[in-house]
């Protein structure tokens, strides 16, 4: 019996043995402790962990911001109303924002800790929110709302702690809240004046600040506790200018379908669209993944992967992030020669030192073994026998893989804003398909590459040109030497075809008018037509125009763009150092099916337990399995219900079969205890992962739960 | 003039008409609505799925599912831990017909070829028709890994006669007529089965052809018509025919707790070194995990098998610097105050006490905040345990594992467990999956009184009973002797209630058992207390009490009693 088992207690406490010990650190579980760089690893790993949590938190604010700025104005305007004469002469309803979020309830919590903020610094110092949790009744409610208002100004303010303490102590009233409100708004306090913006103070509208109560979830609140606070809210409209705000995850109609009309009457309801998380997501990708800043790189099947858990389970771009995290964690523990996946300047630094380990390493990763046969033979001596050697191509080797990333994505985009134009976006909607498919294998071989390029071949000018000029933007921001040149090509491109405009006139189609109705008497046949037709088409070798010349032309020069520098990333030398590629791990960690796991084990034991006498042909269960295999395959054969002693008398049937045959009568019924006794020990194993349960409906009778594997 | 706006009706020649084409032909450069028809456009969801599905508007950003799946079944080619692991479909399916005596006749069938493998009539075309589109997908993935792609009709080939053959050695009693249904319901479900006999013949094929090519409408009506009959036969009759032999028929004593795991232990495990192979490959996960957790994930393990053990041995080896707390989820009396409790009182020393878990949460978590370096670890075995189910229980529970330097390792068994969790509580959580098959036995998860084991021979409720029988008076014995007889002479009146209190008074009176009603009531509330009887009130408002133990078992303890 060891020391956590117990009859009588469920919780072991153990303290360390001294608190002083000097513990290992963090990053000495990186790696399996053969190597000596695990530390730098794990450092290069927080940094750039620290970097994507920063970059999208960054960047959530930015796509918010339209949203939070609307939420303000929508705010302020009321404050105007509340202090002009609207409010005296009567009008109940109050002003409620529905925020509409998207169903990633997670990914909420940032959204509104902004906007409180916000408000807060901008607006009114007077922002409660609440969580659907604390709220189950009517009187939780408005002791939340209270808590959070005069608590916080008890806080600021320590004359009236205690009396507010026992307020919230005993019942509290939205009354309370009205008198709490009037005391502020006559003793304006030291707090307000600290808090408030001096822009606020200078109108002298202290006591028009709005009181903003947010409902974080809205779809989880409590019907008649919502119900009931609104209508009481409503009574108070003239003494209090409270504004809602809904955080509501589903649509604006949720508000019609929860609230009866006598209650949503009461509420002025603006709603507001955040943004929805498929662009976020988007944005994610065009600001932090596809771009050469960021070191670590995702393999397209890795992406894939990501993307799809994102659409087909939660929508949260957080656990999106979560996984991208995961990955770098994963690949930094994993490759050793992660090392060298940081920037430029720092990885040229380490590969100079790379020990003896990895360069062996270096040796064998699949793509530098490539690269090694594409070298001269002596060279290939030289890189397999000289560490120094292979240490300077190294070098080399990153400089390149690192000039390959600055090509590649400028060019990706350029091909993104071409292709995305076209119908039906024949290379995928959003730039991570494009990416994806070019990362997989060479996107010029591909039957979408070339429908997207005949479609490219028919673009009018004005469209051309306008795209041709978003490139140039794109290309402008890239700074290779490389780029400057396609740029400059490209702008060429572009004057050309301007310049087109100004000559085009001359060439005016004037030979189709020709071939007139000569045979109008001819009756139509359709074979005729058929062959006159292909006719046609066979002598329309007609002369093109200058312009379509020069589109062509092009067409060309991105066609080679593409081939020179959209090769897949699995080809570049060294690409291991930078690319994550195991999917199988990730979406295993992320992505698992406990279920599908147990009943894996249960019938092709052999899958996990590697001993031939339980290997079968086509994944059937042998006699030999172990006993609780044996009874879920038997248990399978049943109905709803399973009798307990018809069960027991297979399971013996099947388990002594494998037994000798000659039972020894003198000990004939130990066995049969045995048997009895696993038999039992396997049924309650059973009942303990869920597969039967006991059943009052006939004695001796288990019933049966899944209908699955069968 | 009145010719002229009117409509012309003119001869066209064919010259005419073919120039009009070509014309537009040529003209497409500036109309895109002609484009789609001059070049074909190849989308990938076009080339992979059949023509069907193109006219449906797929929506936006959804990736193509066939992709998704594709994807999703590859990587078990770089991941050699998940091999030949059985699809969803597969999975999660309905129910289907099962017949009576089945189960005896596969057990003899497989007794007879020891060693080898039995073919199990597995989903006779249930499977494979479930759903045509998923077979398709399937597809994708039984060709690299074909676990249960061709199944041998173990019905079809059997007939009728050799099947009632099959059954003789098997069953003990065969003419003792054993099934609770009249013998023309029997009948009856021969005739289901000789059904199923012929149905393999037809969806074989359409099996046969789903896998390896895409269903062509034709026989996507088939299946489906099939699983509709099927799953209306399935779930027609509310009679499931299953024997009326009880465990009483075995001659073998009914084993208590020791006698049943003396027995085990003596069992010599088998595999002892796959397994322990097994359990040594989950043990090199230790320093990984150790690294996750402390990068904000938490571990979450599951699989076949107790892991109580390869979790005490991580908290040996890793934790020992650490102060942890190890949690059995499947205790049957743990609560979140216990958990909370020992956190705050015993790692945390803290001696106050708290109006609500909610309060001792933001405890924990304002401390564990001004204090970043000190590290706790939680490691539950069993969180989806009867006890922590509850949604309030995860929800805290989830609470706790977000801060920062607060570290959970918890392992789940129960099939459905991860329902337990919303997408907020997810997130909370932040679990990293890892799947930790053992092959252990649950001994100690399945120890407890709640479990089937015990209710089934219900010892513990016998020792309990016999054990406060033996240090009663004879005079409260005699009390408790009298109920029992009475319930027992009435065991087999369906509509027993019990007996009511003014009976039992007068019995236990001529009996010279007590002189007054209360002092019965005295002796009853101490029979109630260790819940030896149970009292109900019935319709007429009288008071009636029960023994509530099956009747068999009632004879021991009487004889004992006397």
């Amino acid at each position: 019996m060891n020391e956590t088992s117990s009859v009588s207690k469920g919780c072991f406490v153990f303290k360390s043995a001294s608190r002083k010990r000097k513990r290992q650190g963090v990053d000495g579980y990186m790696g399996d402790g053969s190597d000596d760089n695990g530390k730098d690893r794990f450092r290069i790993c927080q940094d750039l962990r620290e970097t994507v949590q920063q970059h999208t938190e960054v960047l959530q604010d930015q796509l918010n911001k339209k949203v939070l700025d609307d939420l303000v104005q929508f705010i302020k305007k009321h404050e105007l109303c509340n202090s002009s004469d609207v409010r005296r002469q009567g009008a109940r309803e109050i002003p409620t924002a529905a925020l509409m979020l998207g169903v990633n309830v997670p990914d909420h919590t940032m959204t509104f800790r902004s906007l409180c903020n916000l408000l807060q610094e901008s607006v009114t110092p007077f922002v409660v929110s609440l969580h659907a949790k604390g709220c189950a009744t009517v009187k939780f409610l408005i002791q939340r709302v209270l808590e959070q208002l005069m608590g916080r100004g008890m806080a600021l303010d320590e004359e009236q702690d205690d009396e507010t303490a026992l307020h919230l102590n005993t019942q509290c009233s939205i009354g309370d809240l009205c008198q709490w409100y009037n005391s502020v708004k006559i003793r304006p306090h030291r707090i307000l004046e600290r808090s408030i913006k001096p822009e606020v103070k200078n109108n002298g509208l202290y006591w028009s600040l709005p009181i903003v109560v947010i409902f974080k979830d809205f779809e989880a609140f409590n019907l008649q506790a919502l119900q009931d606070f609104i209508l009481i809210c409503s009574q108070y409209t003239q003494e209090l200018p409270l504004i809602f705000i809904f955080g509501i995850a589903t649509s604006p109609i949720t508000i019609q379908h929860r609230l009866p009309h006598s209650v949503s009457s009461l509420l002025c309801i603006e709603v507001f669209h955040s943004l929805s998380c498929t662009q976020h997501l988007a944005c994610v990708f065009d600001k932090l993944i596809l771009t050469s800043k960021f070191p670590f790189k995702l393999s397209s099947r890795v992406i894939q992967v990501l993307i799809g858990i994102f659409l087909y389970h939660d929508f949260s771009v957080q656990s999106f992030v979560k996984g991208l995290q995961l990955s770098m964690l994963e690949h930094f523990n994993s490759q050793p020669l992660s090392v060298l996946c940081c920037k430029k300047q720092e990885a040229l630094l380490r590969a100079k030192t790379l020990s003896q380990k990895n360069v062996e390493r270096i040796r064998h990763l699949p793509s530098f073994m490539r690269y090694v046969e594409t070298q001269e033979p002596q060279d290939q001596v030289l890189l397999l026998t000289s560490d120094e050697h292979v240490k300077e191509v190294c070098q080399k080797l990153l400089k390149n893989l690192h000039k390959y990333h600055k090509n590649y994505y400028p060019i990706l985009q350029c091909l993104y804003s071409l292709t995305s134009l076209l119908p039906k976006c024949p290379m995928g909607k959003h730039i991570r398909e494009l990416h994806v498919t070019c990362n997989e294998k060479n996107v010029w071989e591909m039957e979408e590459y070339h429908s997207a390029m005949q479609l490219l071949r028919i673009l009018a000018k004005d469209e051309l040109v306008a795209a041709l000029r978003e490139c140039a933007g794109i290309l402008k921001s890239a700074n290779t030497k490389k780029m400057q040149n396609v740029l400059k090509q490209v702008d060429e491109f572009v004057v050309r075809l301007e310049e087109l405009d100004n000559l085009h006139t001359e060439d005016l189609p004037g030979d189709d008018v020709a071939c007139s109705r000569k045979d109008i008497q001819r009756r139509t046949d359709l074979h005729y037509l058929q062959k006159s037709l292909l006719e046609k088409e066979s002598r329309k070798t007609r002369k093109m125009s200058s312009f379509e010349i020069l589109r062509n032309e092009v067409l060309q020069y991105i066609d080679e763009l593409v081939r020179e520098y959209l090769t897949p990333a699995e080809l570049q030398p060294l690409s291991e150092v930078c690319y994550y590629s195991s999917s199988g791990v990730l979406r295993q960690r992320l992505n698992a099916a406990p279920r599908t796991s147990i009943q894996a084990a249960l019938s092709h034991p052999f899958h996990y337990l590697q001993n031939e006498a339980l290997k079968t042909n086509d994944g059937t269960v042998s006699s030999n399995a172990p006993d609780l295999c044996i009874i879920y395959k038997l248990h399978l054969e049943c109905g709803r219900l399973i009798n307990l002693y018809d069960w027991l008398e297979a399971f013996v049937t099947v388990s002594s079969a494998t037994e000798d045959k000659e039972a020894d009568s003198e000990e004939y019924n130990k066995p049969k205890n045995l048997k009895n006794a696993c038999f039992i020990q396997a049924v309650s194993e059973m009942e303990f992962l869920g597969f039967v349960k006991s059943t009052k409906q006939k004695t001796d009778h288990v019933a049966r739960l899944t209908w699955g594997g069968c | 003039m009145t010719q002229k706006q009117s409509l012309e009706v003119r001869f066209v020649a064919d010259e005419d008409v073919l120039d009009h084409i070509v014309e537009k032909q040529q003209d497409v450069k500036a109309d895109h609505g002609g484009v789609q028809t001059l070049v074909t456009l190849k989308t990938p969801q076009k080339s992979k799925t059949s023509a069907e599905e193109d006219d449906e508007e797929q929506d936006e950003d959804v990736l193509n599912e066939q992709t998704y799946v594709e994807v999703l079944g590859t990587d078990t080619q770089d991941e050699s831990e998940s091999g030949a692991l059985a699809g969803g479909s597969s999975v999660f399916t309905f129910q289907t017909i099962k017949r009576a005596k089945k189960m005896s006749r596969i057990a003899s069938e497989w007794a007879r070829t020891p060693g080898k493998s039995v073919t199990f009539c597995s989903s006779d075309t249930n499977e494979d028709s479930a759903s045509p589109t998923r077979a398709t997908k399937k597809s994708v993935n039984q060709n690299k890994t074909p676990q249960k792609g061709k199944k041998v009709q173990f019905i079809s080939t059997t007939p009728h006669r050799l099947r009632k053959r099959m059954s003789a050695p098997a069953l003990r009693s065969e003419s003792e007529s054993d099934f609770s249904p009249s013998n023309s319901e029997e009948d009856e479900a021969e005739e289901l089965e000789s059904k199923q006999d012929v149905q393999p013949k037809t969806p074989s094929k359409t099996t046969a052809s789903a896998l390896y090519k895409t269903p062509s409408k034709k026989n996507k009506k088939l299946p489906e018509s099939d699983l509709v009959d099927e799953y209306f036969e399935a779930h027609s009759s509310s009679k499931v025919l299953t024997s009326d032999r009880t465990l009483q028929k075995l001659q073998t004593p009914q084993l208590d707790r020791e006698t049943l795991l003396s027995l085990l232990a003596e069992k010599p495990q088998c595999y002892a070194e796959e397994i322990k192979q097994l359990n040594e490959k989950h043990e090199k996960n230790f320093n990984k995990w150790m690294l996750q957790l402390h990068m904000g994930f938490n571990i979450l393990i599951f699989g076949l098998g107790s892991k109580k053990l390869l979790l005490e041995k991580f908290r040996r080896s890793m934790l020992s610097d650490f102060d942890h707390l190890v949690v059995n989820g499947f205790f049957p009396s743990m609560t979140l105050k216990l958990i909370l409790n020992s956190i705050t009182g015993d790692i945390l020393e803290h001696d106050g006490t708290f109006r609500n878990p909610s309060d001792q949460i933001d405890f924990i978590v304002n401390t564990l905040k001004e204090d970043p370096d000190n590290h706790i670890f939680l490691i539950i075995n069993n969180i989806d345990g009867a006890m922590l189910r509850g949604d309030r229980n995860q929800q805290a529970l989830g609470q706790l594992a977000s801060i920062p330097n607060m570290h959970l390792v918890a392992s789940i068994d129960h099939i459905n467990a991860p329902l337990i969790w919303d997408q907020a509580k997810m997130s909370l959580f932040n679990w990293l999956w890892y799947e930790t098959t053992t092959y252990m036995p649950y001994t100690e998860e399945t120890s407890y009184e709640n479990s089937l084991l015990v209710q089934q021979t219900g010892a513990l409720a016998l020792s309990s009973l016999t054990h406060v029988l033996r240090s009663l008076t004879p005079n409260a014995r005699g009390i408790f002797r009298l109920l029992a007889e009475f319930q027992l002479e009435n065991k087999d009146n369906p509509a027993y209630t019990g007996l009511s209190f003014q009976d039992f008074y007068q019995r236990c009176r001529e009996s010279f058992l007590v002189n007054s009603d209360i002092t019965l009531r005295t002796q009853l509330t101490e029979f109630r207390d260790h819940k030896l009887i149970r009292t109900k009130k019935g319709a007429d408002g009288v008071e009636y009490l029960l023994i509530p133990q099956e009747k068999n078992r009632l004879q021991l303890p009487r004889e004992n009693a006397a």
